[in-house]
């Protein structure tokens, strides 16, 4: 009975660990943006380079290729990209008060899914002069439709009377999923053999094809955003005690709820079109961070941002340098680094499954 | 938690994936040893393109490969960039290649991209399923690589060699076989080649038919199609050791079992890549298939 935690001070303790957990992240975010341009299959590396600059020299042609058209175009990506998934993550787990959402539980991933399937397997059916014009970015576009799409059209099924009813978006999104399996399926089996390897790749993600071309076209996005979802963790807070609760403290529930999904909607689409499907970061991430400094989304989602961004690039470097010159699809890596994460938190928190 | 498992079957064949990443892992940490050539700054990308890089006695060239690249069997001690369709280009500049040379459909462009503006040669040769592509590969090849005249000999000699092993191949048309090429049996279903394939190609060039020309490409087809097919033998891929399937569990198939070929026990193998790379081997190819599909038993 003596060891009654003193109500009064612990939260703040927790804000000020989170907000400090802020510069720690930010540094180990710079960190991996070092190693990223540090280390690769070859053995150009960003020191060497930057003594060469220090004396003036110039550098090689093929140092400024790996640099500047290879590795910042990519670690750009794998910032946007992982901080997209990882923000996405949290707010979902917010906006569904269960700490096993994703943003694939808004529709993107099944909906890009399609998308992607459809460009891969009957692009090839497009007019001859459509192909030249659009071919490189079809995939992209069509999964980005396809994520956006699928996830607005959730939104509006399960919206009636201007009340978004966060039971029938689940249910619905069950359903919507199964049907894009089902279409995906179709596709498959028409695919051919080349169509097929493409598709796989394409589910398992990578950040190889990163260029500057699709970091200008998604990171607008994909910056937009994350920058409406960081606004949203007073009303997360709020949220976490029930909706009505919510409405009665003063927050506008429905705009919460709008704001929260055509962000998640945003982010997670532009980032599976430029990088495919890449899984667990979403997941992970919201939950170490809960674990090392609580649930407080006010420090939440600027923390999943910046540690998202880091492991998808330490990821990256991972992907690019194991099995060199050969690349793993970053989709493996996070994968085997998520999955025993993900496992240890089920087996830790039971009691929320299984109650 | 339901709804989970159905929004993410994705998730399976992520897990899936890594566990086949692994073994993957196993299996190329014993490739890392590259052959040291001074002179050598080509990389070959396509199992066929490797081929002929090799029989134009340029093998010293080659400073890498791809996946597919598994003939002449030295080359597997190359360091090797991955599949061709997912490349990554800081992963082939680092293999140090002036010259790439790659069957068609090599990527993705964005890689492609990066490579062409790193000042790197790219060659692509494009695909061929008749004798007058093979040669023209080799033409192609050989005229990247700035040996023009071994190629004009390789083409002869392959170009004699094909039209031999076709004319001996060639019969009349109410005494050919028909084939059925399976690609894979996975789960007892049969995964077969329709036309406009390699093997539709070398089985029509073998001096065979194709038991099916209702689809293009490899498709799974239903026992009855099987049956309907009525293919005289079966033709799949050499895996050798144990990965291929035994005789007895092949025609114990209940879609294989009916066919003419379960009851003669014909089934032929031969290795992937001289059956459907069309490269220099290819002559070599016909007559194997041709000999296994007459000489014993008409």
């Amino acid at each position: 009975m003596t060891a009654i935690p003193d109500t009064a001070t612990l939260p703040r303790d927790r804000l000020s660990r989170a907000r400090s957990l802020h510069w720690v992240l930010a540094g180990g975010l710079a960190l991996a943006c070092i190693a990223s341009l540090q280390i690769g299959a070859t053995d150009v590396t960003l020191f060497a380079m930057l003594a060469k600059l220090a004396q003036g020299e110039p550098l090689s042609h093929m140092e400024r290729v790996v640099l500047f058209d290879i590795r910042l175009p990519r670690l750009a990506m794998g910032v946007l990209v992982g901080a997209a998934l990882a923000v996405s993550g949290a707010a979902m787990q917010g906006l569904f008060r269960n700490p096993l959402a994703d943003p694939g539980i808004v529709g993107v991933g099944a909906g890009a899914g399609l998308g992607a399937i459809l460009a891969i397997v009957l692009g090839t059916l497009l007019p001859v002069w459509m192909i030249d014009r659009i071919g490189n970015q079809m995939v992209p576009v069509a999964a980005f439709l396809g994520g956006w799409g699928s996830t607005i059209l959730l939104y509006r099924v399960s919206t009636r009377q201007g009340q978004t009813s966060v039971a029938t978006m689940l249910l619905a999104g069950i359903a919507l999923g199964a049907l894009a399996g089902a279409l995906s399926g179709i596709l498959v089996y028409i695919a051919d053999d080349q169509q097929l390897r493409d598709l796989t790749f394409w589910g398992l993600g990578s950040l190889a094809g990163a260029s500057w071309a699709k970091v200008l076209s998604a990171g607008p996005l994909i910056l937009l955003s994350i920058g409406g979802a960081l606004m949203l963790g007073r009303g997360l807070n709020g949220l976490a005690l029930g909706e009505a609760t919510a409405a009665h403290i003063g927050i506008h529930v429905q705009r919460l709820k709008s704001v929260a999904i055509l962000a998640v909607a945003g982010a997670t689409g532009a980032a599976v079109a430029v990088s495919g499907g890449i899984g667990f970061i979403g997941i992970v991430v919201p939950h170490l961070l809960r674990l090392a400094s609580g649930p407080d989304h006010r420090t939440l989602l600027l923390n999943s941002a910046l540690l998202g961004a880091t492991l998808l690039i330490l990821a990256d470097v991972i992907a690019r340098v194991v099995i060199a010159p050969a690349e793993l699809p970053i989709g493996i890596v996070t994968a085997v680094l998520g999955a025993p994460v993900f496992l240890w938190i089920l087996l830790r928190r039971r009691g929320l499954v299984e109650p | 938690m339901r709804g989970r498992r159905f929004r993410y079957s994705a998730l399976t064949l992520v897990s899936g994936a890594m566990l086949g990443a692994l073994l993957a892992l196993a299996v190329r940490a014993q490739d890392s040893t590259a052959l040291p050539e001074p002179h050598g700054d080509v990389l070959s990308i396509g199992g066929s393109v490797t081929e002929i890089v090799a029989a134009l006695g340029q093998q010293h060239r080659l400073k890498a490969r791809d996946t597919t690249s598994s003939y002449p069997p030295e080359v597997a001690y190359l360091p090797d960039v991955g599949y061709m369709r997912s490349l990554s280009p800081e992963g082939v500049l680092s293999v140090g290649p002036s010259l790439i040379l790659s069957e068609e459909g090599a990527g993705p462009p964005e890689a492609l991209e990066v490579i062409r503006a790193a000042d790197v040669t790219f060659v692509e040769v494009p695909d061929a399923l008749t004798p007058d592509g093979i040669l023209r590969k080799i033409d192609i090849i050989g005229a990247a690589l700035g040996v023009p005249d071994k190629a004009d000999a390789l083409a002869a000699e392959v170009a004699a060699a094909l039209s031999a092993a076709l004319a001996d191949a060639e019969r009349p048309e109410g005494d050919k076989k028909r084939v059925l090429f399976v690609l894979s049996t996975q789960g007892g279903k049969i995964n077969a080649s329709g036309t406009g394939t390699a093997a539709d190609a070398l089985i029509r060039m073998a001096g065979g038919v194709n038991a099916i020309s209702e689809f293009d490409g490899y498709k799974q087809i239903t026992d009855e199609a099987v049956g309907l097919a009525a293919p005289d033998v079966i033709l799949m891929m050499d895996r050798g050791g144990d990965h291929g399937v035994a005789d007895d569990d092949l025609f114990a198939l209940p879609a294989i079992r009916l066919t003419p070929a379960a009851q003669t026990r014909s089934v032929v193998r031969l290795d992937g890549l001289l059956m459907l790379g069309f490269g220099p081997r290819t002559a070599e190819a016909v007559r194997l298939l041709n000999d296994a599909l007459y000489a014993r038993n008409s």
